[in-house]
């Protein structure tokens, strides 16, 4: 007997109010609605989130590892781009 | 060392109302326990561990309220651990093998659709020890009860296969679901604002399975009878060698730690 495969979901938790949601790792579920549960099962189990999202593994577009000199490398001659030198004024607090 | 002997209990009405829901959680929280690396999929593996861990809590909470409204002395392990099966007050439906997944998913749906306005109704014990456990446990349970349901429902409207086996465990469980509401020697609990009468849960629970197997393509038996016995404790064949399993440890070895 064939089978077709269980989708692949990628589960992203935001763990505080204020902050974005991280990718956390994935599941595999059959439909989105099996695969938020998936997700909460596996993923929120010691306290970690406060909400989740799950994406199709397959609606993510990946960069090629191949490409990787062309597009990272040169910014790490630019250090200029990095807000370090500036002074934070201490009434702005966290940023 | 000497095995632990049996305790016997002093079951005083309250005593044995919470021994009965303490016995159910853990009862069935064993048999999930007993999917923890044998479930279909690692997620529904962990999945069902976590229902089981979330009766187990359960059970604990209900028997340290029954050990201390009791006070002969004895501990939630005394009581989880040291009663034989003709002391358990646990629902027959509970304590069935876990079979396949199937019957492991349609048992925890039918379950949790009585439990969870259950335990919402809990939340109004006159008990405040009981108000507060029923507090946790009913988000625990909402959660059971979605995830049963829309595993219910893959199933039942699945491939021929899962829709067999889904009907064949919900004809299965039907006639032991009628002892949930089944509540001997109970109605002082209820005329003093302990708990509520499950009579007034049966709308909710019906309006559940409708809704949930309407869906899952299912049919709902007809279920001219009803098993019942476990509440008096008269069990089917199948919690004695579970407790046996269960209980060996702490009865060959008692007090022991790790």
């Amino acid at each position: 007997m064939t089978e077709a495969p269980t989708p692949l979901w990628e589960v992203f938790i935001r763990s505080r109010n204020g902050l974005a949601h991280k990718h956390a790792g994935s599941v595999h579920a059959a439909d989105a609605t099996m695969a938020l549960q998936a997700a909460r099962d596996v993923y929120t189990r010691r306290g970690e989130g406060l909400s989740l999202w799950v994406v199709p593994s397959n609606a993510i577009t990946a960069s090629d590892p191949a490409d990787k000199a062309m597009l990272f490398e040169p910014t790490a001659s630019k250090i200029y781009r990095h807000p370090t030198f500036y002074e934070v004024p201490d009434d702005v607090g966290h940023m | 060392m000497s095995a632990a002997t049996s305790i016997r209990v002093q079951e005083t009405p309250r005593v044995l109302f919470i021994l009965r829901r303490a016995d159910d959680a853990l009862v069935l929280g064993h048999r999930l326990s007993e999917w923890c690396g044998r479930a279909p999929s690692p997620e529904e593996d962990i999945a069902l561990a976590n229902m089981g861990l979330d009766c187990l809590g359960q059970a604990r909470s209900l028997y340290q309220h029954a050990a201390s409204l009791e006070g002969g002395g004895h501990d939630e392990d005394a009581l989880a651990y040291l009663r034989d099966a003709g002391q358990y007050r646990n629902l027959l439906m509970l304590e069935l093998p876990r079979g396949d997944f199937a019957h492991t998913i349609v048992r925890q749906f039918l379950y949790a659709a009585f439990m969870d306005p259950w335990w919402h109704a809990m939340t109004a014990s006159t008990d405040p020890t009981l108000a507060a456990i029923a507090a946790k446990a009913e988000k625990e349970v909402a959660y059971h009860l979605r995830h049963a349901a829309e595993w219910v429902i893959r199933l039942g409207d699945g491939t021929d296969e899962s829709h067999r086996r889904a009907q064949d465990a919900l004809d299965r469980l039907m006639p032991y679901a009628g002892e949930m509401f089944a509540t001997p020697d109970e109605a002082s609990m209820v005329a003093e604002g302990l708990c509520p009468d499950p009579e007034t849960l049966r709308p909710a629970w019906d309006a559940a399975l409708d809704d949930v197997l309407a869906q899952a393509t299912l049919v709902r038996p007809a279920t001219p009878w009803s098993q019942s016995g476990g509440r008096t404790g008269r069990h089917t064949e199948h919690l004695g060698p579970m407790l046996a399993e269960m209980q060996s440890l702490p009865r060959t070895h008692p007090g022991a730690t790790w």
